[in-house]
């Protein structure tokens, strides 16, 4: 089978899945909890393979993905609130914004490597959210508010489409090699004449602009943009689903966006114990499974065929 | 005009040194773990909180004073700080840096919501150990628990500056810190002496708990997270693994924020922190008073 054609056939899949689900809301067979759960779900698989752009294929440890996050949710809700422009200019707006920041800050912040970049990135996440704060313009402390419902499953389910395609494309683009020579071993990279600092900017800057488009959506359909929603914690709420899928696996980080919303929408009577059992899982995790529950494997319909016995070896990437 | 400028200049000065030495108690935690074992323990802020929890509860249920309080408090921390470097970081010797870590962010989320669920999140009030004396010199204004708050940290500084220098331990925990391997080799036990930094840089944690729970009064959960940041900061400033930098780092760290929620806005005082570490990061990555080490290949 050509590449052309699956990648087709796993378009039409989309649309299939798609259509079968908006249909099933329209009958009012999913009601409004699950619709909210299935629109969670899918906001958190674009922040959660975003992360993993620059976490899990280029091995940058970035924490601070909510504060792009909130650059999305407040500048889309600017568009649309203040200046009324349409929903599709606001979530171009929050990508183009968050993307934008995170080339100014990634440009001298990504030199750093390891803890520093962590904590690096975790403080720029702070300031993001303070300056926010900061600005009566946006509604400050109490947040921006009045923000109209413009996201919905339809809105939300595309976009997501369109960000798992658009990087799982570029992983395996000469790009996206590049990203995975500077995970592997930096200095090598290097040597092998690779601009190291290019390819981390550049993933940097997509993953950043691809959490604002997470934002945008996000804001349109919780009427509010508040600054709360933005703290580190939401960073580590994603850092857990990217750790839990497998740093370097796509179908990793969509498996475990699905569980982790799944598991937060049962403890949603138990607020108290929803973060205990993150941070255990997180611990167990690393302690007896490191690389997370798919490595850097991604699950395709190959492995059924092999699971049916059919075709021998496929060209899985070995690590 | 200038007159009252100079004064209030002074004033935060006071309020930022008193302030810093409760960071730097934290930094030098952070920055003796990390000089041994390299990793940023991220729980390091949150056995902060435990200290100040186990401080409230020896004075208010078992009706201890300062000093006994202080005592238990700085034990407990230690044996809480050996648990989790045996149980969580000691099996992952050898794992990769970046899974440290993560275990390091998940067993700082587990102190801080394990401990919402065994104390409930609401702030508690901290009893008043002393009466509280206000010294006035002109109009500077100086308490009695910012004279504490000094004292202690000196005095506890002091203590650590004669452990790591002219013991036995402390010699081993340099050698350990400058190179494991060659440590091992020479016949130290690597795994005692990491237990043993964790003991030490917990206990002073928990005092830097105490210290603020008797400064401002109030305690929750959630308490360890800005403080244990804003300390790490400290000593990526003074230049991590360096034991005069995480000093020099909290104080000038204290007296920053001071500044800036006194003469800008309290808002920015915390991204103030931040804004400091990435400068301080681009432009002298070693710290204030670290040496630059090139990164081996």
């Amino acid at each position: 089978m050509g590449k052309n054609k699956k990648e087709l056939l796993a378009l039409a899949a989309c649309i299939v899945f798609y259509a079968v689900v908006q249909g099933l809301i329209m009958l009012d067979i999913i009601g409004p909890f699950w619709e909210l759960n299935l629109v969670l779900i899918c906001i958190n698989i674009i922040l959660a393979v975003s992360l993993n752009l620059i976490n899990g294929f280029t091995g940058q440890f970035s924490i601070g993905h909510a504060g792009f996050m909130a650059v999305g949710a407040y500048l889309g809700a600017v568009l649309t609130v203040k200046l009324q422009l349409p929903f599709i200019v606001a979530i171009l707006g929050g990508a183009a914004a968050a993307g934008f920041l995170g080339f100014v800050i990634g440009l001298p912040t990504l030199r750093l490597d390891g803890d520093y970049l962590a904590i690096a990135t975790l403080g720029l996440g702070e300031i993001i959210r303070i300056t926010i704060l900061n600005i009566p313009y946006v509604g400050g402390a109490s947040g921006f508010m009045g923000i109209p419902r413009y996201s919905n499953f339809t809105w939300v389910f595309f976009a997501t489409v369109i960000t798992v395609f658009f990087i799982r494309n570029l992983i395996n683009s000469t790009h996206g090699r590049a990203c995975i020579s500077i995970r592997e071993n930096q200095i090598a990279a290097e040597a092998m004449g690779i601009d190291t600092t290019k390819y981390k900017v550049l993933a940097f800057t997509i993953g950043a602009a691809f959490a604002g488009v997470a934002g945008t959506l996000f804001s349109h359909y919780f009427y509010i943009a508040h600054p709360a929603s933005f703290t580190f914690m939401k960073s580590f709420d994603i850092l857990t689903i990217v750790v839990l899928g497998g740093l370097g696996s796509i179908s990793g980080s969509i498996t475990a966006a699905i569980l982790l919303t799944f598991v937060s929408a049962a403890l949603a009577g138990y607020p108290e114990w929803r973060m205990i059992i993150y941070s255990l899982m997180l611990i167990v995790l690393m302690l007896y499974r490191p690389q997370g529950l798919f490595g850097n494997k991604e699950i395709s319909l190959k492995i059924f065929g092999r699971l049916m016995g059919g075709t021998k070896r496929g060209n899985t990437q070995s690590n | 005009m200038d007159f009252s400028f100079t004064q209030q200049f002074i004033q935060q000065l006071i309020n930022g040194i008193s302030l810093g030495s409760i960071y730097a108690l934290i930094a030098l935690g952070y920055t003796m773990v990390y000089g041994i074992i390299k990793l940023i323990n991220f729980a390091h802020g949150d056995i902060y909180m435990v200290g100040a929890y186990v401080a409230f509860f020896a004075t208010t249920a078992l009706k201890l004073s300062f000093f006994p309080a202080l005592l238990v408090s700085m034990v407990v921390a230690a044996v809480v700080g050996m648990t989790i470097e045996r149980l969580a970081y000691r099996p992952l010797r050898k794992a990769p840096k970046i899974a440290i870590l993560i275990t390091a962010i998940g067993v700082s989320l587990l102190l801080e919501y394990g401990g919402m669920l065994l104390v409930t999140p609401q702030p508690r009030t901290f009893p008043a150990l002393f009466e509280s004396q206000v010294f006035n010199f002109g109009n500077i204004v100086v308490n009695s628990q910012q004279v504490i708050i000094l004292a202690i940290s000196v005095v506890l500084m002091i203590i650590l500056t004669y452990v790591v220098q002219r013991t036995k331990i402390g010699k081993a925990m340099r050698a350990v810190s400058f190179d494991t391997d060659a440590a091992r080799l020479m016949g130290i036990d690597v795994d005692r002496v990491i237990s043993i930094t964790f003991a030490i840089g917990s206990a002073l944690a928990a005092a830097a708990g105490m210290l603020v729970g008797v400064y401002y009064n109030s305690i929750d959960p959630l308490m360890g997270i800005m403080p244990g940041l804003k300390a790490f900061v400290a000593a990526v400033l003074g230049g991590i693994g360096v034991i005069p930098g995480a000093m020099l780092g909290g104080i000038i760290m204290g007296i920053i924020e001071a500044m800036v929620s006194g003469f800008i806005s309290s808002t920015f005082r915390d991204a103030a922190a931040f804004a400091i570490l990435i400068i301080i990061l681009l432009f002298k990555p070693s710290g204030l008073l670290g040496k630059n080490v090139r990164e081996k290949v």
